[in-house]
């Protein structure tokens, strides 16, 4: 065994903000206002048709101001998120992901919303896992009159994402991509015949 | 045309100013510029009215002129004008579901203060529809039937207007009521502001041409219990409670009531809230429609015991129109649009002590008043203390659970003038002084203003200020005996103590109680006061987000009789237009399955609230029945094989909008 960890890279980078350690893409400062050169969360959205969009909608009638982070994806139900819809939206480059839905009962689908509420839950795990940050994927129930709420919920958000520094999957997934190579690499030398007697086939 | 779609994308972008609400924000040219410059793009424009005329005119204009065969529209909100771009897109020869539209006023402009980042988010939304519309599919709306007949729920002045509105119109109806008589508060007041009509004699041939009307089916002391459907065919099912008097025989002779063993009336007669006594075989009020006596089961002895002489059927004799062995029972109806006519509750004017309600005797609220002065009321119109004497002075005091951050914050926009139309009626009755404790008058309507002057012509006296507190602490000799009202005048500029006889607190309008449930029930939206939320404040103020149900009067929000009966006439003209037209486009954005991709494994099914999915045993696929499914889209989320697919939200147009909302 300590020949080949030895030859293996150390722990992959990729569990870093669930363990509340720093990565490589995270060296940068907390940042705190908004100003010209500050760097600003970018925040993929899902909302429902009928609560969460409306709520946005009535935000803007009401002339409430909130963070320009934020980038609205009409769905007709929150049941619609499909898992990958998310994950996509950190493969692009998102720092966060908020889903907005009708309150649990008042679905207008009668309980679209559960069902999205149950693959979030299982969903949060495998960020975990992947080493994303649980304020990264957020669901709120956000009614239909509660234009308020989407500034406080976006608001809110920005400010929790902002000492968090940019998530940057694309760049993570080419970093793991690289030391998934090295081990294979180095998987394949230790298996293949010509090589030095490996620990791998008599474990 | 749209053999040119299978051909090279030629995609039309349009950015709208909206005047100054879009362009005093987002750099509308600059957004025109960016997306000139993506894929698919052939023309760019900004322009200041998308939505007017010569916007739409332009749209179709250029679909012919440039062989445009997708368009993109950045504006304001879907839900607003998505329908009016469509139709612009297919009068230009286009498949009107070749259109996308971006949403850069409600969530951009109006909501972001900063220029730069406003029209950076404007670039990203515009580039993630762009990506999108390359997706885009033509599709054809559906038509659904609409079924012919009408639900009214509530039968106040505002539902019983609808459902003449509509019988009149031979449209069927059902008026639907929870109370035992139709009428709602109206039927409780004297006189009507500002003309002073009596309210009974504009109301009550109202209610009786209702009763006797051939296109509309009464439903008194009856209650929604189950909404099921959707628009043109809802399933509503309706509980009857037991009035323990058959309707059809009952003549409304009263010699029941004479005859019941309590001699004397003894419990609290709810439509005079309170003030007098009934018995339990009673009739809510002397005018009520039905004219049909009722038993209240809590009180009855036969009902509750089984014991009792039944000296009430004897007096019924031959005519048999009571019947104890009721029960409940459980209607349903078809209906193909439903108008809910809910109304208001009054604020418990005991939420705030420092008014000594309940705890003052002579400190009313302004229906008791109104009872009180009543010709039909429980004094015959004699405006009495509780020792029943005259009152030689009274106080008003205006915005009682209105206008107070403690309590409501809303207007209810009708307690000042109801209050002046009381304090005229005051005087008249009583000769007092009367004076009211205002913070603003606020009279906007017809002939409203020209009522505040009449009130102050006539010698009612106003005090500027918001009462602080109501006591019977006497401070002095004069105040010995009454009521002392202790307020801060704020147009002479100090504190009073003003001694009366009689308060009237002029409570607010609330939301009624179970409105939360109500609202549940028919799937509609609620304002964060409670009040049900209508479509759009200014152009669909009676329609609501489902469609076929529409809202009027206070359930909306506080309004007085004019508007109330105003909106009742938009929600039955708004039910005839559907009803008239026979059909109901749908949007097509139903889920569909694609067959070979199914692999058989019944997940969906238990998914789907329409029961929409069902499981093809000969061909082991699961098969999606088109006229039932609704377009939510949680099965085509969960399908594991990807064979579940959505009109108008397909996985690849999705994955290319979260591309373009990152891309910039």
């Amino acid at each position: 065994m300590n020949t080949l960890n030895s030859q293996l890279p150390v722990a992959p980078a990729c569990c870093a903000e669930t363990q509340r350690r720093p990565s490589s893409d995270e060296g940068g400062s907390p940042l705190n206002s908004r100003g010209p050169g500050t760097w600003q969360p970018k925040i993929a959205a899902f909302f429902c048709n009928w609560c969460t969009y409306t709520a946005a909608d009535l935000a803007g009638v009401s002339r409430l101001k909130y963070a320009a982070n934020i980038r609205v994806i009409r769905l007709m139900c929150s049941g619609r998120v499909d898992p990958q819809f998310i994950l996509e939206a950190f493969a692009r480059g998102a720092d966060g992901v908020l889903i907005g839905g009708c309150h649990p009962g008042d679905c207008h689908y009668v309980e679209g919303n559960y069902k999205m509420l149950r693959r979030f839950q299982m969903l949060k795990r495998v960020l975990h896992d992947m080493g994303i940050a649980e304020q990264r994927c957020r669901l709120e129930w956000i009614s239909a009159s509660e234009g308020e709420k989407v500034r406080t919920v976006v608001n809110d958000m920005v400010q929790q994402l902002i000492p968090l520094g940019p998530l940057n999957l694309p760049g993570r997934v080419v970093e793991w991509d690289k030391e998934m190579a090295v081990l294979e690499h180095a998987v394949h030398q230790l298996s293949t015949p010509n090589s030095q007697p490996s620990t791998l086939t008599q474990p | 045309m749209k053999t040119a779609t299978n051909g090279s994308l030629r995609i039309g972008f349009y950015v709208c100013h909206c005047g100054h609400n879009i362009g005093g924000i987002v750099d509308c040219p600059a957004v025109a510029e960016y997306v000139s410059r993506l894929p698919g793009v052939v023309l760019s424009r900004d322009y200041k009215y998308m939505c007017s005329d010569p916007g739409q005119e332009l749209i179709q204009q250029d679909i012919r002129e440039h062989h445009l065969n997708r368009v993109v529209v950045a504006s304001c909100s879907p839900l607003l004008h998505e329908h009016t771009f469509r139709t612009a897109v297919e009068r230009g020869g286009l498949n009107p579901f070749f259109f996308q539209m971006v949403n850069i006023r409600e969530h951009d402009s109006w909501v972001h203060t900063d220029r730069e980042e406003a029209t950076a988010k404007a670039k990203a939304l515009a580039h993630a529809a762009i990506h999108r519309v390359r997706f885009h599919r033509p599709l054809e709306t559906k038509r659904v039937p609409i079924h012919p007949d009408v639900l009214v729920v509530g039968g106040g002045i505002t539902g019983i207007h609808a459902a003449l509105t509509l019988g009149n119109a031979g449209k069927k109806v059902f008026l639907v009521e929870r109370e035992p008589s139709i009428g709602g508060h109206m039927a409780k007041f004297d006189k009507t502001f500002p003309t002073l009509d009596c309210a009974a004699c504009i109301l009550t041939p109202k209610m009786s041409a209702v009763r006797s009307h051939e296109n509309i089916t009464l439903w008194t002391y009856s209650e929604v219990v189950k909404v099921q459907g959707y628009v043109g065919n809802y399933t509503v099912t309706v509980r009857r409670k037991p009035r323990y008097i058959i309707e059809e025989l009952c003549v409304g002779c009263l010699e029941c009531v004479k005859s019941c063993v309590y001699k004397e009336p003894k419990f609290l007669d709810e439509f005079n809230v309170g003030l007098s006594r009934r018995k339990p075989i009673y009739i809510p009020f002397p005018q009520a429609v039905p004219q049909v006596v009722l038993i209240d089961p809590e009180r009855c002895l036969q009902v509750k015991t089984g014991k009792c002489k039944k000296t009430c059927l004897e007096a019924c004799a031959d005519r048999k129109a009571i019947d104890f062995s009721q029960k409940e029972e459980l209607v349903e109806i078809k209906v193909g649009s439903i108008i809910m006519a809910t109304g208001f509750k009054l604020f418990d004017a005991k939420r705030i002590p420092q008014y000594g309600y309940g705890l003052y005797p002579n400190v009313v609220t302004s229906l008791e008043l109104e009872r009180l002065v009543t010709s039909s009321g429980p004094t015959s119109g004699e405006i009495i203390l509780r020792d029943g004497s005259k009152p030689k002075t009274a106080g008003f005091i205006l915005c009682v659970g209105s206008r107070d951050t403690r309590s409501n914050r809303w207007c209810s926009r009708t307690c000042c003038m109801h209050s002046m139309k009381l304090a005229q009626l005051f005087r008249e009755h009583t000769q007092a002084d009367v004076t009211i404790f205002y913070m603003d008058i606020r009279a906007p309507g017809k002939g409203c203003e020209e009522f505040y002057d009449k009130s102050l012509r006539e010698g009612i006296r106003f005090v500027r200020g918001r009462v602080a507190e109501v006591t019977d602490w006497a401070l002095a000799k004069e105040e010995e005996g009454k009521l002392v009202i202790r307020v801060e005048d704020t147009l002479a500029g100090f504190v009073r103590r003003i001694p009366v006889d009689m308060i009237v607190l002029a409570v607010g309008m609330e939301p009624q109680a179970d409105a939360q449930e109500i609202r549940r029930m028919f799937n509609l939206s609620c304002s964060t006061e409670g009040w049900f939320l209508e479509k759009h404040p200014k152009l669909a103020p009676v329609s609501t987000f489902t469609d076929g149900i529409f809202i009027s009067g206070c359930c909306q929000g506080p309004k007085d009789i004019p508007d109330s009966i105003a909106q009742a006439g938009a929600a039955a003209a708004e039910c005839m237009a559907l009803i008239d037209k026979g059909y109901i486009e749908q949007e097509p954005n139903t889920a569909y399955i694609t067959e070979e991709e199914c692999s058989g494994c019944k997940s969906c099914i238990p998914l789907c609230p329409y029961t929409a999915i069902t499981f093809d045993d000969a061909k082991a696929k699961a098969s999606i029945n088109e006229a039932l499914c609704k377009g939510c889209g949680t099965c085509v989320a969960s399908c594991p094989s990807g064979s579940i697919k959505q009109h108008l939200f397909e996985d690849e147009q999705i994955f290319s909008e979260i591309e373009g909302v990152l891309a910039y």
